[in-house]
């Protein structure tokens, strides 16, 4: 057989039915629903008289709309409630498990991470949900992608998808990255490199040295960036920092059963020679702390950097972008991003909730407060993960500096619960997308790794979080 | 869905690159359980002052541009979340037709789902049809499905590629799941080798 992809091994073991001239029917293994994006796709089943196929493949979560505030009080905002409600309804009915507000509360949390923190995510895998950031989960070496509602539909009828084969992008980093830089940074740094539509058709496979010595948490946030380059799925092979994270999961195998897996994932790699249609390389050791400073992720600059000037710009269309880009969030062109002042912090999101970034944040929170002028808040991802947090200690580093500490949920991520930016607010995010209105209409949004939200949360600005001691004991 | 094959009308010129889902249908509005009732808040901050009037200095709120079904736009039109409210805003608000220079996957892939066409032309011809849209105001064109063709109401014209499937599909209104579901012995005969093969795959039963 010739040399295979990572990429081509997870697809062909999962082809149901192929003919010349279709899209290849594909099977899922695994298909995670939010509230959001699955009441119109449950409609639609009962409307055609459909069930759910694999209900035992089928994970839901609220987690969108849900508040980040005291749990024991109702839900506010009766179009949420209404859509949460939905969904446990369509659960119950359908026979789905739900891991929601009331219903198997504490292990709710965000759908990207209540996948992993539960072991339904495992290498080799074909991983749904209708919702973008699915590709957070080829962080273990699976095939993971984002799908519509009348694909979610599709899912829940037939536990299969049509798909289309993407081509295969190869993003090596190479080297050692330095000191107080983080995998957000590596993945902002691939974005501003090579655009937002850089991967547009594609799935990407991260590999390299520097990748291979990401934590399982660190290779999350990578992987959940790809879409922000327009990769359908973005993926790192499975080794043991994947095997070990896996173990002893709720929803992992256990014993024999967790070995004879083991075997199989351990041939879960490209082979020598195997054909990419494009591969781009970088340097760890050249990337240092990001921030970004316009309207989409790929507007990103580094830390010791200034915001860029439309006039520098040569292609129309850049420049145009630049412009508006600038105009919306409130900035002018040279300034030096230490100097851009921040209202709001949000440690958060799929991108950075995990027990890995809370403790990164709160390395540099430590002792610390809050500027007076900022208003932080830390969400976790997970209810999992906030337990886990508090057990470190990590809530009261965070209270005792002046943060919120939150209950889990999307929160102000994209502001679909009360958790938002007013006009012209300027936040120092954990988040993934800075589009405009994405954090509240008028909000301004500038994506950073947590440690580099929590310094700029602790002096009112953007600092260069290589001067700070990062290496402390919690 | 309802078939698609052609598609006559005014076009709109929206000279904008990588328009994101969270543009052209913000979050405040993904709150409805149905697939309808979106159609008004499309491009909602941007279409609409904050006392919610319309916004004069939009580009589709001019006069000339009522009744427009034809959204001619720049690069990597759709970027951003899977939300497939945003071709129903499209769609309801009156678009069946996207011509750009290149999508976003998921948005793309959802317009097929929403008969709405999405159609990739080349760079310089997206910026000829700009430059006739800004010439004549209303300038229409007929997107033809079947023939792949797009012409002008001046004559002009130039073809389009388009996956066949994605076209049949399209041109005859298909539904994708019964169409899968014809083929769902296959699927039981895929099960039954795959749950031996990749048994840990399956989540434990957990009590
Ligand atoms: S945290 Fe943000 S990006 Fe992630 S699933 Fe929630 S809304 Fe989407």
């Amino acid at each position: 057989m010739s040399a295979r992809t990572l990429f081509d091994k997870i697809w062909q073991s999962h082809v149901v039915f192929e003919e010349e001239g279709q899209p290849t029917l594909l099977y899922i293994d695994l298909h995670l629903v939010h509230e959001v994006t699955s009441p119109q796709a449950f409609e639609g089943l009962r409307l055609s008289d459909r069930m759910v196929r694999r209900p035992d493949l089928t994970f839901a979560t609220q987690d969108h709309n849900v508040p980040t505030t005291d749990r024991s009080i109702p839900v506010e905002d009766p179009i949420s409630a209404k859509q949460m409600e939905v969904l446990r309804q369509n659960c119950e009915e359908f026979g789905i498990t739900l891991f929601g507000l009331s219903i198997n509360a504490d292990l709710q949390g965000i759908v990207h991470v209540i996948g992993p923190d539960l072991g339904l995510t495992k290498p080799g895998m074909t991983i749904v949900c209708g919702d973008s950031h699915t590709s957070t989960h080829g962080a273990f070496g699976s095939l993971a992608f984002g799908i519509g509602t009348s694909e979610v539909e599709h899912v829940l009828a037939t536990q299969c998808l049509r798909q289309t084969r993407p081509k295969e992008f190869e993003i090596r980093i190479e080297g050692e990255r330095g000191y107080g830089v983080s995998a957000k940074d590596i993945i902002l740094n691939i974005i501003g490199h090579i655009g937002t539509a850089g991967a547009t058709g594609t799935v990407v496979e991260y590999r390299g040295s520097a990748i291979e010595a990401l934590t399982m948490e660190e290779r999350m946030t990578v992987c959940n960036m790809s879409i922000e380059a327009g990769a359908r799925a973005g993926m790192i092979a499975p080794d043991k920092t994947t095997f070990e994270y896996v173990k002893g999961r709720r929803y992992a195998p256990e014993g024999a059963e967790y070995e004879s897996a083991l075997s199989e994932w351990k041939e879960l790699k490209t082979d020598p020679g195997a054909h990419f249609d494009k591969t781009v390389t970088l340097v760890a050791d050249k990337i240092v702390p990001q921030v970004s400073w316009g309207t989409n992720p790929g507007m990103v600059t580094g830390i010791t950097d200034k915001v860029p000037d439309p006039a520098d710009i040569e292609d129309e269309n850049n420049r145009k972008a630049t412009v508006s880009a600038l105009e919306y969030m409130g900035l002018k062109p040279g300034t030096p991003i230490q100097d851009i002042k921040l209202d709001r912090v949000f440690i958060g999101s799929c991108t950075n909730s995990r027990v890995r970034d809370l403790t990164e944040a709160a390395k540099v929170v430590k002792g610390k407060k809050v500027a007076p002028s900022v208003n932080a808040m830390v969400v976790p991802g997970s209810q999992i993960i906030k337990l886990q947090a508090e057990q470190l200690g990590l809530d009261k580093i965070f209270k005792e500096a002046g943060f919120e500490w939150r209950e889990s949920g999307c929160s102000m991520c994209l502001g679909m619960n009360p958790d938002i930016l007013m006009p012209g607010e300027r936040c120092a995010s954990t988040s993934n997308r800075n589009f405009e209105g994405r954090q509240g209409k008028g909000g301004r949004t500038h994506l950073v790794s947590p440690a580099m939200a929590a310094a700029a949360a602790i002096e009112g600005h953007f600092v260069d979080v290589r001067n700070l001691d990062l290496d402390k004991e919690i | 869905m309802e078939p698609l094959e052609r598609v006559t009308g005014i076009v709109a010129p929206f000279d904008r690159m990588n328009v994101d889902t969270d543009q052209i249908i913000p979050k405040q509005f993904l709150k409805r359980i149905e697939r309808t009732g979106f159609g008004e808040f499309l491009f909602f901050d941007w279409r609409f002052n904050e006392d919610g009037t319309l916004n004069p200095d939009f580009e589709l709120n001019q006069e000339h541009l009522e009744g427009a079904n034809i959204l001619l736009t720049s690069h990597n039109f759709g970027s951003g979340s899977s939300r497939e409210h945003a071709p129903w805003a499209l769609r309801e608000y009156g678009f069946q037709a996207i011509i750009a220079p290149s999508f976003a996957d998921i948005f793309y892939n959802n317009c097929f789902k929403n008969a709405i066409l999405p159609v990739m032309l080349s760079e310089d011809i997206v910026k000829e049809l700009f430059a006739k849209t800004d010439e004549k105001k209303g300038y229409q064109l007929t997107v033809d499905l079947d023939s792949q063709t797009i012409t002008g109401e001046d004559g002009w014209s130039a073809t389009f590629d388009i996956d066949p499937f994605k076209k049949r599909s399209l041109l005859e209104g298909l539904d994708d799941i019964a169409h899968s579901l014809q083929h769902e012995s296959k699927i039981d005969e895929y099960e039954i080798k795959h749950a031996a093969h990749m048994k840990w795959a399956t989540p434990n039963q957990v009590q």
